[in-house]
């Protein structure tokens, strides 16, 4: 994708709360809402924005693997349930695995570009039917079926597991578990601030250090990780508008209301192949820049950025990737604090998906949510300062080990 | 025989029981994860399931399938390397449910007692009735070739006494369990003299493999469980019936129990662990124990009021409690049976006066709950009892009173040889009673 043909905004963004273990009304043994609750819930919650589904085109919705989940396929038939009006439009669902939301958020600009004003642009995904040993099989549909069989009980805690395992060989494992541990506690701080972050409630007064001192152990989970380096089992969703110049005045939204999409990239790797190298995110890399050259910005015009730490040691490489530091130095960078709310850098501001949440499917989306929210000034407690000088945001969305990924990059109108 | 050997071939009497149930679980996988090695592979491995309930059998395959559910969850790394091998089998959830029958498969539920007849080792966990015991160990012990191994769950009944009576030349040896077998980690051992190396080293391996405490115990009716937890509640009973002098039944039972909890820091007071093991089996293991013990009374005479008026607590199938000389809401404790109003009162009609006679609780004190799972548990308890030990509330005067009984009925156990030493007394009381602390200590001293 070279430069946008057309001006692109993103507004109506809404998230539900991130339900799983961490939050305090959540009880694994009582009956949940399900799919249906949390697409109308997001759903309704951006129609509010824009004056109704009269003003909606087309609808798109990421969604991962609810045919595992919750045994439901078919997830377009759910957005007209969501209102009335949506009955008879146009609505697609797409998946890619935990990117399925970010390329819902690529299908929906692609619409845009073709022709429609306003587009719908939902994520879900509600986890929470089976315990995470059963969920471990589904999430493991984001990896290659033929390398299951040698896979690991924990199939993708594992395979970040050997990233992490790789980083410690290279480096040293205290200085890289010294990164992680204060990425987690970044990503436990940010979701205070936050009300609908599965760890909102968490009230642990040094986390980092909780961190550190939980050895990994193989044993009982997977060599390298503890269970505070991977992101939890999240029910979820988001939504958010995506919109022509023309969709924002028959929405009758206010520009500063709105983020501009100034580039986007989506870039894929071979999922039969092992990464070629285990501390280096290539796809991330790639698609992370070729969207900022999209953009026409470099990383230091960014006050803000969402990635995708599904696991903290994904955190640290994609800070690698994205050059802030050089292989081996990522660790350093992030333990000095210069990803925190304060820092150079400020990433994950509502919790990313250590500290948020992370229901697959809807992650891209919240991304967009909470990027939107930083820019136009709607991130209550958790707002971070935007200075004039660099008012771009990024988000970077990744499915399978580093497989699918989607970048977008937003900029605050000024 | 080898270790592996004696497990092909096994046997649980009352197997549809509360601990025959759990022996059975836990046993069974012992054998399936046995039978998963790969130099056992295609061996038979068979766990007869006897019990004379029908019905009770029907249960027992039931919770048998979600219990090993719970097991299989909670060991999937190993056995996706045990089950490295079956290409047909890919994710958790197939390989759960592979393990799932596997274990199931080696189970033969029956009612027939003719199944133990060729077993290698034989569990016994039915009724607590020498009677019984004795001549289906003989029935066993007669049909059966090849010279099997009983190992008994009684939980007073002492082992040469059935050894001697049901002629079993040293082929008996005590393994009581906790109840619920699965999740209590204590295993008292009580081997007899007639009873072979190999016999005690099997005992042990067996109890290493289920991941149990071993605490040896000698052969004295009550063993070390229940020669302190019988002795503890008669003294607990004197102390209420003291107090009836002053305060109504129900009254005495309230302050009493809430010495025996709150004031000496247990998981629960002395009256709800009654009901939790039942007043019937309480009364029964008194029996067993007292003839055995002639200088002591070990009998209870309001246990005996409270069981003719059919108050028997003990447990409801799905392990809720059944009201006893308490009554229960949701666990705990709402109200107090009157043996004179031969009914339940609400502890909120007289709990504040009672209260008020104790006195306050020292300003350290905290419940067992958080002293039990707290990093400085010593300390805590140091403090509590410093303070218990220089006031002199009326509740403070019983808890010491209370807490040097308990020390003193501990003692007892290591003097007349049941255990073989304080610490012995004090695991089985902290790991089989969970007790924050054990009874020989010198908090008070
Ligand atoms: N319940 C406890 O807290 C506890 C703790 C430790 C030890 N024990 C001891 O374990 C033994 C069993 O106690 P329980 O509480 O499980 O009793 P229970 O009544 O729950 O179980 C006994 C089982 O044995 C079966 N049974 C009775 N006679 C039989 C026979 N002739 N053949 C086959 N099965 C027969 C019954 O149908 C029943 O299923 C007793 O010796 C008891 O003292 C109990």
């Amino acid at each position: 994708m070279k430069k946008m043909q057309k001006k692109i905004y993103m507004a109506a963004g809404y998230n539900t709360i991130s339900m799983g273990t961490g939050r305090k009304e959540f009880n694994p043994k009582k009956e949940r809402p399900g799919l249906e609750y949390y697409i109308t819930e997001a759903g309704r919650g951006t129609l509010a924005q824009i004056n109704g589904a009269v003003n909606v085109d087309e609808s798109v919705i990421g969604n991962f693997m609810a045919s595992r989940f919750n045994n439901q396929g078919h997830l377009a038939g759910f957005i007209p349930m969501i209102d009335e009006g949506l009955k008879f439009k146009p609505s697609i669902r797409v998946e890619a695995a935990c990117a399925s939301g970010g390329m819902a958020l690529i299908t929906g600009i692609k619409n845009v570009l073709a022709g429609a004003d306003t587009v719908l642009t939902i994520g879900v995904e509600v986890q929470n039917t089976m315990k995470a040993i059963y969920g471990a099989d589904v999430l493991a549909g984001a990896g290659w079926y033929k390398k299951r069989k040698e896979g690991h009980a924990y199939f993708f805690p594992d395979q970040f597991g050997k990233r992490a395992g790789a980083y410690f060989d290279k480096y040293g494992k205290d200085y890289t578990r010294k990164g992680l541990s204060r990425w987690y506690a970044n990503a436990i701080e940010n979701a205070r601030l936050c009300p609908t972050a599965q760890e909102y409630h968490n009230t642990n007064p040094d986390p980092e250090s909780t961190c550190f001192k939980m050895e990994p152990n193989g044993k009982s989970f997977v060599d390298y990780l503890n269970v505070l380096d991977c992101s939890k089992v999240s029910d979820a969703a988001s939504a958010i508008a995506i919109l022509s110049e023309t969709g924002l005045i028959k929405c009758g939204i206010d520009r500063k209301d709105a983020v501009e999409v100034v580039g986007f990239a989506t870039s894929e790797r071979n999922i039969t192949l092992e990464p070629s190298d285990l501390t280096v995110m290539e796809t991330i890399k790639d698609a992370a820049h070729k969207a900022l050259a999209n953009a026409g910005v470099s990383i230091h015009d960014l006050a803000t950025i969402e990635t995708h730490d599904c696991f903290t040691i994904a955190g640290i490489l994609s800070v690698e990737a994205l050059g802030f530091a050089k292989p081996g130095e990522g660790a350093d960078f992030v333990f000095k604090g210069n990803t925190a709310r304060n820092g150079l850098i400020p990433i994950n501001t509502t919790g990313g998906l250590i500290g948020w949440g992370h229901p697959t499917g809807g992650t891209g989306v919240h991304q967009a949510v909470t990027i939107w929210e930083q820019l136009t000034g709607r991130t209550g407690e958790a707002q971070i300062e935007i200075s004039e000088k660099k008012p771009y945001g990024l988000s970077i969305n990744m499915g399978g080990d580093d497989v699918s990924v989607v970048t977008i990059v937003y900029k605050k109108e000024l | 025989m080898t270790y592996d050997e004696r497990m092909q071939k096994v046997s649980v009497l009352g197997a549809a029981g509360k601990m025959g149930s759990g022996i059975l679980l836990l046993t069974a996988v012992e054998m399936c994860n046995l039978s998963l090695k790969p130099e056992n592979r295609g061996k038979s491995f068979v766990l007869y399931a006897i019990d004379i309930s029908e019905e009770g059998l029907n249960g027992l395959m039931k919770y048998l399938k979600v219990q090993i559910r719970r097991i299989a969850e909670k060991k999937m790394v190993w056995l996706r390397e045990v089950y490295a091998h079956r290409a047909d089998l890919i994710e958790n959830g197939q390989i759960i449910e592979e393990y799932i029958f596997d274990v199931m498969n080696l189970v033969r539920p029956i009612t027939a007692i003719e199944a133990a007849f060729n077993s290698n080792l034989i569990f016994e966990a039915i009724a607590e009735n020498q009677d019984f015991k004795v001549k289906i160990f003989k029935k066993i012990d007669q049909n059966n070739q090849g010279k099997p191994w009983i190992f008994t769950n009684t939980s007073s009944i002492p082992i040469s006494v059935l050894n001697k009576e049901a002629g079993l030349d040293g082929r008996i040896l005590g393994f009581h369990f906790y109840n619920p077998p699965a999740v209590q980690h204590l295993v008292e051992l009580i081997t007899i003299k007639e009873n072979t190396r190999q016999m005690k080293e099997f005992a042990i391996a067996y109890a290493k493999s289920l991941k149990k405490v071993v605490v040896p115990s000698n052969d004295f009716a009550g063993f070390i469980g229940n020669g302190h937890f019988m002795r503890d509640a008669l003294h607990c009973i004197a102390e209420a019936e003291n107090l009836m002098k002053e305060f109504s039944f129900a009254e005495s039972i309230y302050i009493i129990n809430k010495i025996s909890q709150d004031y000496l820091v247990r998981p629960m007071g002395i009256f709800q662990l009654i009901d939790y093991v039942g007043i019937d089996v309480v009364r029964f293991i008194l029996a067993v124990m007292n003839p055995y013990n002639p200088s002591e009374n070990l009998h209870s005479p309001l246990l005996d009021s409270l069981f003719d008026l059919n108050v028997k607590g003990g447990q409801n199938s799905d392990g809720s409690q059944k009201d006893g000389l308490l009554k229960y809401e949701k666990g705990k404790p709402v109200a107090v049976f009157d043996l004179q109003k031969r009914d339940y009162i609400s502890i909120s009609e007289f709990s504040a006066k009672c209260d008020e006679y104790l006195g306050a609780l020292p300003e350290k004190w905290q419940p067992w709950k958080s002293v039990n799972f707290s990093k400085n548990k010593e300390e805590l308890l140091k403090a509590y009892f410093a303070a218990i030990k220089g006031m002199d509330t009326v509740g403070a005067q019983l808890a010491k009173v209370c807490h040097n009984r308990s020390a003193q009925i501990g003692k007892q156990l290591v003097n007349s040889g049941v255990a073989n030493s304080d610490e012995d007394v004090n695991t089985v009381l902290l790991t089989g009673f969970y007790h924050a602390y054990g009874p020989i200590n010198n908090y008070l001293q």
